[in-house]
């Protein structure tokens, strides 16, 4: 015990005096905080809308101004001919437009099947299915009041109306399910390179070999090595989740205490992560990109932070399994966003201990043997 | 009982035997030098010694316990030096020494009063809050030693202790390592400088994993008790040492530095035979004299004897 307080004691001055891991520790996260939060909106709003209109009569006014109450179209031309539409679109000053044809009205009250056009820039296809959706829900919506009109001989409300109510995050912003992905993507990487680097420093300055040479047990030396990383890590952790109040408005309906011991769990199993990565690499840079790769890739891609797992391929879903980050996500957005006891996150917290014991025993066994 | 003890001791990678069979005795308190080249299985010996490495077969008693048995029981009774004086450069003087302490499982009393031994011992006092990277290399290395015998280990292992180090803190550290050795610390060092060597109560030369030549330094001079060296200073002594090739009294001829250092057979004595084919060629000498046989022609003989390349 006292030889492990050494080391963490040694490990601690060592973080202090060294710039760059305090800076990987300390303020890359926040500042990756704000720079992804900030540049990660799927919002799309005021879309640049042109209006060609060869109807001319109320019920093709009515669909126009439907658009323009909605906020997520503004109107900026005007248009008379296809040939301004596609001009428009190339030079980008639009990113769709609406084409009424001649005889709407007629086809409407004939009972026929009324078209109109929706043309939509897909040079992005996110955000071209995004402004299609819109434009498809505001002209069923104008469609359903229009034939009651008919029917009616009046204007009167739709007979059936879903009137959706958004829980956690009403205004549906995509920020706040984005930022506790954005959390557990910093935290991961910047104590599973910070980590990682630790060790291969010792290696590469010689001073490991000293260390070998010591009677000390590799669990006290494990021990020693990862408290000042977890204690910094988590100080981390706790300054971006309150940049991510503060900045993107994320709630925090849930515990604190939960929330601690949440992100403890996946700190142990991202602090581990390093050390096993330490272990099986010689050189700094390399641990650098190893570790950023492990961490980065699986930590976008494979948890559930930009892409759903549900609608993962199979073979795929079977890797989300190992990536810690998925829990920790699944967790921490129910938290913060739903207020859940630990119950609910019960099996998300049992993941998160069974990674932490596997990879902290992993390099534990694989540290002792490179010891001996 | 002699602090090490080693009973041909083998280790083998694969197919090469980096140490071969071999066999010493270090006594308590003697300085117990390690010569070889790179390569000749120095390392080796000096990691098994340490329970760094498990050894093939023999066996090694280093302060009574077996390295091939108990490698953690070793670690605590020996003290370890390597050439890259392993400190934490970011840390301070006096975090090291705490670091090293606390290592070694000393408690805070303790660390305190071997704190201040290892401050005097390096004459460190003043710069306890200096930070180990702007220490000169002569000071980091008292200070590796300090820190390598906190736990005032009976046995101390130093692995080229003084690469890098100007020739006045050289001779400083061995004045250390002097005091150790009449304190009883058994001092086990292995270096590249001959001339370190002659600190060295007794030598063993490694060649091709095995020890060539062991003895105290005036042993192993002694294998020139019957044989002259003969040092010649000339301006040039490419075409000296062309000219010396066929002399009938001459065994071999070597360069020495800027001399040339010629061996005669044994029992000759007369330099009269170099001297005229010097003549004869009309090659001029600064001076031709017989000089005592310094440690490196005992190395360059043991070597070419075993058939390796010198260091």
């Amino acid at each position: 015990m006292r030889q492990a307080l050494a080391v963490g004691r040694k490990e601690f001055w060592q973080i202090v005096r060294d710039r760059r891991t305090l800076m990987i520790l300390l303020f890359v996260p926040a500042f990756f905080l704000v720079l992804y939060g900030y540049a990660l909106n799927w919002d799309i709003r005021h879309v640049r809308l042109a209006v060609m209109d060869r109807e001319h009569n109320r019920d093709s006014r009515e669909l126009i101004s439907s658009f323009t109450h909605s906020t997520f179209f503004d109107i900026v031309a005007t248009v008379t001919s296809m040939t301004d539409i596609e001009t428009l679109m190339d030079r980008g000053e639009i990113r769709a437009a609406l084409v009424i044809p001649e005889g709407m009205s007629r086809d409407l009250r004939s009972g026929r099947v009324a078209q109109v056009q929706v043309l939509i820039n897909g040079d992005n296809a996110n955000t071209a299915a995004t402004v299609f959706g819109y434009a498809q829900a505001i002209v069923r919506g104008v469609s359903a009041q229009l034939r009651l009109g008919l029917v009616t001989g009046g204007r009167v409300p739709p007979p059936i109306s879903a009137e959706p109510r958004i829980w956690y995050n009403p205004e549906l912003t995509s920020t706040l399910f984005l930022v506790p992905g954005l959390i557990g993507f910093i935290v991961m990487i910047s104590s599973v390179v910070s980590t990682s680097m630790s060790i291969v420093r010792e290696k590469e300055r010689g001073t490991w070999e000293q260390v070998r040479m010591a009677p000390i047990s590799t669990v006290s030396y494990v021990v020693g090595k990862t408290i000042p990383y977890f204690a910094i890590s988590l100080v981390s952790a706790f300054f971006i989740i309150a940049a991510a109040m503060l900045l993107f408005g994320l709630p925090m309906r849930g515990s604190w205490l939960l929330l601690l011991f949440t992100v403890s769990l996946f700190l142990a199993g991202a602090l581990g992560t390093g050390l096993l990565v330490s272990t099986l690499v010689e050189s700094q840079s390399l641990a650098f990109q190893v570790s950023l790769l492990i961490s980065l890739l699986p930590t976008i891609i494979l948890s559930g932070f930009i892409f759903p797992i549900a609608s993962m391929p199979a073979p795929i879903r079977a890797i989300t399994v190992v990536v810690p980050a998925r829990y920790f996500l699944a967790a921490l957005r129910a938290i913060v966003l739903k207020g859940v006891d630990a119950h609910v996150v019960s099996m998300e917290l049992a993941a998160l201990g069974v990674y932490a014991a596997c990879v902290l025993g992993l390099a534990s066994v694989r540290l002792g043997k490179e010891r001996a | 009982m002699p602090a090490v003890t080693v009973r041909e001791l083998t280790r083998r990678f694969g197919d090469f035997v980096a140490v071969d069979h071999v066999s010493f005795d270090v006594e308590q308190g003697e300085i117990f030098g390690f010569l070889g080249s790179n390569g000749a299985g120095k390392s080796t010996t000096i990691r098994m010694l340490c329970g760094l490495l498990t050894p093939t077969s023999g066996t090694a008693l280093v302060g009574g316990i077996d390295v091939g048995r108990d490698p953690e029981g070793v670690k605590g009774r020996i003290g370890y030096m390597s050439q890259r004086f392993s400190l934490y450069e970011l840390l301070t003087v006096e975090e090291n020494i705490t670091f090293f302490g606390g290592l070694y499982g000393l408690d805070d009393e303790a660390i305190v009063s071997r704190r201040n031994f290892v401050l005097d011992m390096a004459g460190l006092r003043g710069r306890e809050r200096t930070l180990t990277q702007d220490l000169a290399g002569g000071w980091r290395q008292r200070l590796a030693l300090g820190c390598a015998i906190l736990h005032e280990p009976p046995i101390l292992f130093l692995d080229e202790p003084t690469g890098g180090v100007d020739p006045v803190s050289r001779r400083q550290f061995w004045a250390l390592i002097n005091q150790l050795s009449q304190r009883g610390v058994t001092i086990f060092v292995t270096t590249h400088y001959l001339d370190e060597a002659e600190h060295c109560h007794r030598l063993a030369l490694m060649q091709a994993g095995r020890i060539a030549a062991l003895g105290t330094v005036r042993e192993l001079k002694a294998v020139f008790s019957d044989r002259a060296v003969v040092e010649v200073r000339t301006p040039s002594p490419m075409e000296a040492l062309r000219a010396l090739d066929d002399v009938p009294s001459v065994e071999k001829t070597s360069l020495f530095g800027t001399a040339l250092h010629v061996w005669l057979k044994p029992g000759e004595r007369d330099t009269r035979p170099l001297q005229q084919r010097f003549k004869e060629r009309g090659l001029k000498t600064e001076s031709v004299e017989f000089v005592q046989p310094s440690l490196e022609d005992v190395f360059m003989d043991v070597v070419e004897r075993a058939g390796g390349a010198p260091a």
